[in-house]
Order: structure tokens, then C-alpha cells, then sequence
């Protein structure tokens, strides 16, 4: 076997879209929008409803404020990349394909402990649940692996596999790095801090100490409006996006503190009204019945 | 000698959940049994396996057809008229010359051929898999474009189907079965064939799959305990990891691990928990007891470089996790407790119910209130208020927002870094105890006050507003709250009234609720009274505010139902400690018979009462006495005599003996009931009330009640009515079943 020099970041995407490519997948690029995950993406949402089959891969910049550690944590980001995988419906291989990619970024399955381990996802301001694992590299979770049941409070006919690599966790481990600013972003001496730790600093501050919690509270209320005037227009990829946008105002107040564990529920049922509204308007347009 | 067969059933599917494996076996054998026997076919014991890709099944010693049987349908009479022949015609699809006739009777025999056992199997595994209830199962695939097509754990990609060395064909939703299995699935990943049910265990293990999961715990323990023994350490047991370990292995390679001494400043529950819940390690004690800094992680491997990279690369994710652990627990160790306290203000408890600082603060004055009164006996009350007020603080930390199963825990350490005496540190450390069912009671009395408090708080809190619990809806876990309550004082011998304990939380809320209503509020503390329909918030000599209820129920619709007794907070105790009394093995009408007398709730006592009741109606005088008195209760309720005239008339007849007699025991026995339950005396109540035993059963063998004479009636129907108010003192006997 040959042990070659491990891929930089940007390689490892490379290589990724390549390989996925080449199993038939459209490759897109991030949606335009904050997200917390990219399962939020249009390409994953929407399009995992209806029988049309769909098979497409991306990268998404995903936020997460409470997970902010002002860059002082070696494996915690607000700000990090998922590379997300959907076919549809899910091909009688998919296990076999995706441990394909994994070797094609360099992990031997007979030196490393890859594992699946249950974890059933689901995303309660999505609507949407799956069943699937987490899987594990030497006891990193490296991929969410799922196929989608419901989404958007519909099943999904047919199933969709969807997964989402974690692309600084599987970097550190390919490149065996402890500290996530240590990654070699692309192979000419440009590390990951280079690039986003100041980033990470500066947003850590923003999101626990300073977003304005009143314009945020202002914000969901609005973007909550908006998505129902959408709705009220049948517009459902508008009103979509402004439930992905109440989402993530919802986890900034989140990463302010000022939601209880109580409040916490209606919030999220908020989002998941939206967001089941807009899944609703999107199967209507498109002439699909639940 | 009749031939018997050997069969194999394997089902081949994704990873199958850990936690899953072990059902679904003991589901397998039992489907497998059920559905062989409805062909007439005796399983016998079957064995059964389980790994993360397949649930196997291998049953022994089967016939290889089932029996050939004759079953006979008696008819009607031969005589019978054509419509009755006609109806028997069509039950069983027979001519009138198929039926056989005996004795003027028809009759229609059947004969139902032996089945080939492959047939019978053919029919039943597609039966088992469709019906297999897995927890959880899901669709996938092309084929669910339907939401009818097959549900499976993770998708089912092959079925073994061996009778002897014969394949069994079977088609289930497009899985054809053969012969071919999976191996390991990085060891071996060419097909595997399987020649026959007896060589499965062996063709697997040579593709690198231990079957049973007996097997590969067997391994995991006894490997996991050599490579401890070999560093001087010892493997802390723990029997749900092994087996969640080998639900995740097929080839289970246990390897040990070192992480950096200096992680063990984290607390060790911190360490043990990131250790196995987040990774699936066995943590390692060394001689001492004391944690060591190593970990055994278990590969499904044999790796090629004997697993360096393996461990180094779990190593890693271990110092990650243990790194983000210890930055938790150095930044919240620099924040006082006072101050993360405070934050609490910003976090709403419930919209309708304030923020959690408001919650902190009732629960500190409720606490200090228990103790002041003596309810809970021996404690500080400036204690019991610190501890109260500092036992949330732990909610806003960091280690709490990442690990929420520490809450109280990471309190408890973070009490006692400041300098906090154990009293408050332990109080904020266990009360929330108890948990589960098999949760240890709190005993120390500053931890039993805050216990005790927080739970009242929390359920006065939730029947103010009532949102209460309805069927399998219970989002503020109120009924674990409430047996929680009831088991503090049960453990602890907690006398006094239960109902105006909750009143007390009733009040500290509905201050509160004047406060943020804005209503001006005296310093002195509130009381609620009530006087008919109106509630009256009384404060010191003040009578300050009304609450009538038709009022103000639009408002605070809970009002009227809460804090008194009885009400439904005290039927919410009422119903929970019957549950728990029940599952504790006392009979639930005994329970019924003491609540029926209405107006106890002091458990201690109420208990105290029950327990005597169950030893007596143990005894022959209880039953008997039991059986007199509802012999006399039948007969005032046939008569409607409800209540006891409040003056016995002296009788103006002479007395037949027996009612003399009987009269003169219950002169003698209601004083003596009544003096031994007024001191708790149970037991002796009862031997009062046993006393009327004999008296009664020969009033009723001697003396006529109904006599003709309307004055000797009514006069023994009074005294009827004294025996029934007389066990009354002691129960309900009318609930007592048998």
C-alpha cells in the first residue's frame, strides 16, 4: 500500500467532489444563506419530497453559535463545512459507496475501526427524522449517515440517503492534527487558522455577548412574517428561506442564553410550523400528494 | 426411525442498533416457534444469533413433513330440513355425498394431507419478517416510492433459508434467499456460502463473524480484563457496555489506550462519562480505586498494524473531548456560583411561570420554611436557603450545557471548590434525587428540604396553571415529581400535612403571580384562605386581596383547583402513591379503603393505617369481621339508612341477648378504636374492631332485624349503623374486595 503524503483541505473536497461526480452526482455549491446544517440546503429539503430522483453532492458552510469558542478550542467552530451527499432514492450500495470515499481520501478500513453506530437523526425544526448511524473512524464520528423518512412532517417516497461528512473532523484525522487551526488548508504552508481563526474569535464575541437581542427577537418575528406572506403568494422557496433565516435566529438568542429550556419548545415549533409550511406549499406546487 | 431435519434462518441487513440485538433474538425464536406451530409443527428450543449485520436463527431435530390429519364437522340430523343441510353445505364447502352419516347424524371429514416442512417454511419466513416488531424500522430504497413496501431495522439485503443442506426458496420484498452470506466486512469481503445449518457458526467465524453474541462478550470481557491486568489495572465493570460492545462488533479486538494524567483534575464522574457514554470506552481504576488515565476501546478489527493507529486515533478524540471538558470545568470554576446564579433571571422557566430565578427564589423561602416548622426535622434553615439558592446555578455553566446529565453533579463540585459547607454542597448535589426507581432517597436534612421544596414548587407551579399530565403526556415528568415527594417523606418519616405543604408552594406562587400583575405586595408572607367559594390572599393581619373564584377563573383558571385539599394537586398525590403502594405489592383496596375515609394526608400515617389494615384482613377475625360487616352494610343500604342517628334512643323493648351483647362490645370497642387511632395505634384499632367479631356473627344467627315490630327495627337498624361507623373510624370496609 502506498502511504502518500495526506490530502490538504481543499484536497480532500477535491477529491470528494471527484469521486461523487463521477457516482453520478450533480455537484453544487453552498446555498447562499446561514444554515446550521446542510441538511437546510434547498438541494437536501426540498428536494428529498417528491418521487423525482436526485442525486447531488455539495459543500455547506454550516453555523452554529453556541458551539463558539472564541478559537481557544482545538475542535470547536461556530463555523465549519459539511460536505453533504444525497441520492435518491437511496441506491441498494450505499454503504459500499460511501466507504469507497473514504478511501478515496486515504483511510485503509483494515488499519483504521470504522464502525456504524446507531444514531437516529432528526431535525425537529425540519419536520423531518431518518434512520441511520453515525460513523465512526478509530471513535470519531466522521459522517452522519441517513435515510430520510419524513421530511417536512411528509414521507419521503421515495427514501433518500443523505451524508454529511465533517469535513474539519475528517481533515484533522487524515492529517492527523490536534488543533483544527493546524490543518493543512492547501498543501503550500496555509493553515485552517490562517484562514478562520480570527473569524471564529470575533463571531465567538458577536454571538454570545453582543448580538442585540432585541433586534434578534425583532428579526425572527419578522422573518416569521415574511415566510408567511410567501406562503400567503404560494411561493414556497421564499417562504423556505425565511424559515431557515428564523432558524438561525433562533440558535443566535439561543447562544445569547435568553431562551429557556421551556421557551426553547415553542420556538422550535415555530420554525417547524414554518418549514412544514413551506415542505407543504413545495409538495402543492409541484402536484405531489402527501 | 422418522428423518428430522436441521433448519437456518438468516437475516442479512445494515448495521442492526446494539441496543437492538438482543430483543430482537428473543423476538426471532418466539415468532419462529408461533408460526411453525400453526402448521402443527413443534420447534423445540432454537438457538439464536445476533451481530451488527445479521439475526440468525438454527433450529434442530424438525420432521420433515408435518402429520397428515383427519378433521371431523359434526352436521345436522339427516332429518333436518334442506335449509339447515343447505347452511352446513356451504360452512364447508362439501356435497351432500362427501358428508358421512352416523346415527342420523351427517358429518363432514376433512382430510388435510401432511405439509412438507420446506413448504411450512416457505410460508413462514416472509410471515416472520413481515411481522417483526422491530422498535424501530424504516423504508429505503426504490421500492419506497410506496409507503407500503417492506419495513425493516436498516435495509435487509439477504435471507438464509437452509433446511439441511437444501436451500428454502423464499422471496421477500425482492430479497431472494440462498446460501450466500456476508463475512466481516473488511476482513472478508468476498460472499460467504453457507453449506448447512450445522456448519454456520464455523463458516462465519472463519470469515471473521463471531455469531453469538455470548461469544464475542466472552472475548471482549475476558480481553479487556488481560490487557488492564497487564498495566497493574483493573477493567470497572460494566455488564451494558460489554454488550453494547459486542453489538457493535462482529470480530470485537478490545485495545487499551493512555490519555494525559493531568485530564483526572476534571471530576471523575465528568471523565467517566465523556469515557463511555460519548465513546464507548471501559474505564480503568488502578490498585487504589482511584481512575486511572487509560481507556479500552474495542476495534471490529484486526488491524494491520496491530491497532497503534487505532489507538492513537481514539486517543485523540479522547483528548479533544477531555481538552473541551476540562476548559468547561476551569472556566466555570472561575465564576461564582452567586453570579452564574443570577444569570438564571434570564432564563424563563415557563412563559406562564417566570423566570428560573423566580422558581430558585420561592423554592429558598419553601425550604427554609420545611425546616423552620420542623417538617424536616434537624436541619439549618440559613443552610437550607443557601443551598436552594445556589442549586440551579449549575444550569448556566458550561459542563452543564454540554453534559445535561451532570446537572446537580457539577453543582455540587462547584459548591464546594468556593467553599461551601458538604451540607449545602450535597444538598445541591442530590436534589433532584430521587430520579429513577432505584434513585437512593435523600436523608440529610438540608438536601431533603431542597429536594422536597423544588419538587412542590414545580408541582404547584404546573396545577396553578394546569397544565397537568393527560395519558402518556407528561413534558414536566409532574408524576415523577410527585412520587419523588412522596418517597422523600415515606424514606424519611415526614409528618404533618401534605395538603397545606402544597398550599404553601401554592402561595409563594400566587405572590408572584401579584407581583408581576403588578399588584402591591406586602412583605409579610401571603396566605391563602377560603371561605365558601372565595379565596382570600391574606397577609399578616391585612386581609389584603380577594380571589373569588367565578371571578377570577378566566384569569388563572387553575386557581380554583389548587393548593387545597381536597383538589387535584391532592388527587395527583393520591394517585401516584397508589400506584407506587401497588407496585410495592399492597393491595390497591385496602388503599382505596383508607383514602375513602377522606381528609388524610399525612402519608406516614395514612400508610401506617393501610399496613395495619392488609395484616388484619390477613386474620381469620378480619375476615369475618369483613364479612359481618358487609353483611350489616347491605342491609342499611337496602333500607337506606346513610348515616348514624346522632342520639341512640334507649330501646323500649327487652333486648334479645345477642343484641345486648353486641351493644355491649360496641360500648366497649368504639372508645378503644377511637383512642388507638387518634394515637396511631393501628394495629391495636383493629383488635379492637376484632372484638365485634364474635358479638356480630351471633347477633345476625339470633336476632331478626326486620322484626314486625317498627320499634325493634329501627332500634337494629341503628345498631347496624354503629357497627358500619364503627369500622369506619378505622377504614372503608366497603372497599375491601373479597
Amino acid at each position: 500500500m502506498t502511504d502518500l503524503r495526506p490530502p490538504s483541505f481543499q484536497d480532500m473536497i477535491l477529491t470528494l467532489h471527484r469521486y461523487w461526480a463521477e457516482h453520478g452526482c450533480l455537484i453544487l455549491q453552498p446555498y447562499d444563506m446561514e444554515m446550521g446544517a446542510g441538511t437546510f440546503h434547498t438541494a437536501t429539503t426540498l428536494r428529498a419530497l417528491g418521487p423525482d430522483p436526485w442525486n447531488a453532492a455539495f459543500v455547506q458552510p454550516c453555523r452554529r453559535p453556541t458551539d463558539g469558542r472564541y478559537g481557544e478550542n482545538p475542535n470547536r467552530l461556530q463555523h465549519y463545512y459539511q460536505y453533504q451527499v444525497i441520492l435518491k432514492p437511496s441506491p441498494p450500495d450505499l454503504q459500499a459507496l460511501y466507504l469507497g470515499s473514504l478511501r478515496a481520501i486515504g483511510i485503509d478500513p483494515l488499519a483504521h475501526d470504522i464502525r456504524f453506530v446507531e444514531d437516529d437523526w432528526e431535525s425537529p425544526t425540519l419536520g423531518a427524522w431518518g434512520l441511520g448511524w453515525e460513523v465512526w473512524c478509530d471513535g470519531m464520528e466522521v459522517t452522519q449517515f441517513t435515510y430520510f423518512q419524513q421530511m417536512g412532517g411528509f414521507d419521503c417516497k421515495p427514501v433518500a440517503g443523505e451524508l454529511t461528512y465533517g469535513l474539519e473532523r475528517l481533515a484533522m484525522y487524515v492529517q492527523g492534527k490536534e488543533s483544527v487551526y493546524d490543518l493543512d488548508f492547501n498543501g503550500q504552508g496555509v493553515t485552517y487558522g490562517d484562514v478562520f481563526l480570527e473569524n471564529e474569535r470575533q463571531m465567538s464575541a458577536w454571538n454570545f455577548e453582543v448580538a442585540d437581542t432585541d433586534r434578534l427577537f425583532d428579526g425572527f418575528r419578522k422573518a416569521a412574517a415574511e415566510c408567511e406572506l410567501a406562503l400567503d403568494r404560494k411561493l414556497p422557496i421564499p417562504a423556505y428561506e425565511q424559515a431557515i433565516k428564523a432558524s438561525h435566529i433562533f440558535n443566535l438568542l439561543n447562544a445569547r442564553g435568553v431562551i429557556s429550556v421551556a421557551e426553547r419548545q415553542a420556538y422550535i415549533g415555530r420554525v417547524r410550523d414554518l418549514a412544514k409550511g413551506s415542505c407543504a406549499a413545495w409538495m402543492d406546487k409541484n402536484g405531489w400528494s402527501a | 426411525m422418522e428423518r428430522v431435519s436441521d433448519i437456518l434462518l438468516e437475516l442479512l441487513s445494515e448495521e442492526i442498533p446494539a441496543r437492538m440485538q438482543a430483543k430482537a433474538e428473543a423476538d426471532l425464536a418466539r415468532l419462529f416457534t408461533a408460526e411453525l406451530a400453526k402448521a402443527g409443527i413443534d420447534a423445540g428450543s432454537v438457538e439464536t444469533f445476533a451481530t451488527p449485520r445479521r439475526l440468525a436463527l438454527i433450529a434442530r431435530g424438525l420432521p420433515a413433513e408435518t402429520a397428515a390429519v383427519s378433521e371431523e364437522t359434526k352436521g345436522p340430523r339427516a332429518s333436518a330440513p334442506p335449509q339447515a343441510l343447505e347452511g352446513f353445505l356451504r360452512k364447508t364447502g362439501l356435497t351432500r355425498e362427501q358428508l358421512q352419516e352416523r346415527d342420523g347424524v351427517l358429518y363432514a371429514v376433512v382430510e388435510r394431507p401432511g405439509r412438507a416442512t420446506a413448504d411450512v417454511l416457505a410460508d413462514a419466513i416472509p410471515a416472520i419478517v413481515r411481522a417483526f416488531p422491530w422498535p424501530k424500522s424504516m423504508r429505503w430504497g426504490a421500492a419506497s416510492l410506496s409507503t407500503e413496501s417492506l419495513r425493516w431495522v436498516r435495509p435487509l439485503q439477504g435471507i438464509v433459508a437452509l433446511l439441511d443442506d437444501a436451500v428454502v426458496p423464499v422471496q421477500v420484498a425482492g430479497v431472494t434467499s440462498g446460501r450466500i452470506t456476508a463475512g466481516h466486512r473488511f476482513h472478508h469481503p468476498a460472499p460467504v456460502t453457507i453449506p448447512s445449518p450445522d456448519a454456520y457458526v464455523e463458516t462465519l467465524r472463519a470469515a471473521h463473524v463471531i455469531a453469538s453474541a455470548d461469544a464475542r462478550q466472552q472475548v471482549i470481557r475476558s480481553r479487556a480484563a488481560d490487557l488492564a491486568a497487564a498495566e497493574g489495572l483493573s477493567v470497572i465493570p460494566d455488564d451494558g457496555l460489554v454488550a453494547e460492545n459486542a453489538g457493535l462488533t462482529e470480530w470485537p479486538v478490545p485495545l487499551l489506550g493512555r490519555f494525559d494524567p493531568d485530564f483526572l483534575q476534571v471530576p471523575r464522574e465528568v471523565i467517566q462519562l465523556t469515557l463511555r457514554t460519548n465513546q464507548k470506552y471501559f474505564v480503568c481504576a488502578d490498585s487504589a480505586g482511584d481512575l486511572a488515565p487509560a481507556f479500552i476501546c474495542v476495534a471490529n478489527i484486526d488491524a494491520t498494524d496491530g491497532g497503534a493507529r487505532i489507538v492513537d486515533g481514539n486517543r485523540r478524540v479522547l483528548a479533544a473531548r477531555l481538552s473541551d471538558a476540562r476548559f468547561f470545568w476551569e472556566q466555570d470554576l472561575k465564576v461564582p456560583l452567586d453570579e452564574q446564579a443570577a444569570k438564571l433571571g434570564q432564563i424563563v422557566f415557563h412563559e406562564k411561570l417566570g423566570t428560573v430565578a423566580d422558581k430558585v427564589e420561592r423554592v429558598a423561602k419553601l425550604a427554609r420554611w420545611l425546616v423552620e416548622e420542623g417538617i424536616v426535622p434537624g436541619g439549618d434553615p440559613d443552610q437550607a436557603e443557601r443551598a436552594a439558592r445556589l442549586a440551579k446555578a449549575d444550569l448556566v455553566t458550561q459542563m452543564v450545557g454540554e453534559f445535561p446529565e451532570l446537572q446537580g453533579i457539577m453543582g455540587g463540585h462547584y459548591a464546594r471548590a468556593q467553599g461551601e459547607p458538604d451540607a449545602v454542597a450535597d444538598a445541591v448535589r442530590d436534589h433532584y434525587k430521587p430520579v429513577g426507581q432505584g434513585d437512593a432517597v435523600p436523608a440529610a436534612p438540608v438536601t431533603l428540604a431542597v429536594s422536597l421544596a423544588d419538587k412542590l414548587d414545580t408541582l404547584a407551579a404546573f396545577f396553578l396553571i394546569e397544565d397537568t399530565p393527560t395519558g402518556s403526556r407528561d413534558p414536566f415528568a409532574l408524576r415523577r415529581a410527585a412520587l419523588g415527594v412522596i418517597r422523600l417523606i415515606l424514606d424519611n418519616g415526614l409528618r404533618g400535612s401534605l395538603g397545606r405543604w402544597s398550599t404553601r408552594a401554592t402561595d409563594l406562587h400566587l405572590h408572584d403571580l401579584l407581583l408581576s400583575q403588578g399588584t402591591e405586595v406586602p412583605q409579610a408572607p401571603l396566605y391563602l384562605e377560603v371561605h365558601g367559594d372565595d379565596r382570600r390572599l391574606k397577609a399578616g393581619d391585612r386581609d389584603l386581596l380577594r380571589f373569588p373564584v367565578a371571578a377570577d377563573a378566566a384569569r388563572y383558571p387553575g386557581l380554583a383547583a389548587t393548593g387545597l385539599h381536597p383538589g387535584p394537586l391532592a388527587a395527583f398525590f393520591a394517585d401516584r402513591l397508589k400506584v407506587q403502594q401497588r407496585e410495592a405489592g399492597v393491595r390497591h383496596d385496602l388503599i382505596d379503603a383508607v383514602f375513602a375515609l377522606g381528609g388524610e394526608d399525612d402519608l406516614v400515617r395514612l400508610l401506617a393505617r393501610v399496613h395495619a389494615l392488609q395484616a388484619f384482613v390477613a386474620t381469620e377475625d378480619g375476615l369475618n369481621l369483613l364479612a359481618g360487616y358487609k353483611r350489616a352494610a347491605n342491609i342499611l343500604k337496602k333500607e337506606g339508612v346513610d348515616a348514624v342517628a346522632a342520639e341512640q334512643p334507649a330501646p323500649s323493648y327487652a333486648p334479645d341477648p345477642a343484641e345486648a351483647a353486641l351493644v355491649a362490645a360496641l360500648d366497649a370497642a368504639e372508645p378503644r378504636a377511637r383512642a388507638a387511632v387518634e394515637e396511631e395505634r393501628f394495629g391495636d384499632a383493629m383488635a379492637a374492631l376484632a372484638s365485634l367479631r364474635r358479638p356480630i356473627d351471633s347477633f345476625f344467627d339470633e336476632v331478626t332485624v326486620n322484626d314486625a315490630d317498627p320499634a325493634k327495627r329501627a332500634a337494629r337498624l341503628a345498631l347496624l349503623a354503629r357497627i358500619r361507623a364503627a369500622v369506619h373510624g378505622v377504614a372503608d370496609f366497603s372497599r375491601i374486595e373479597g
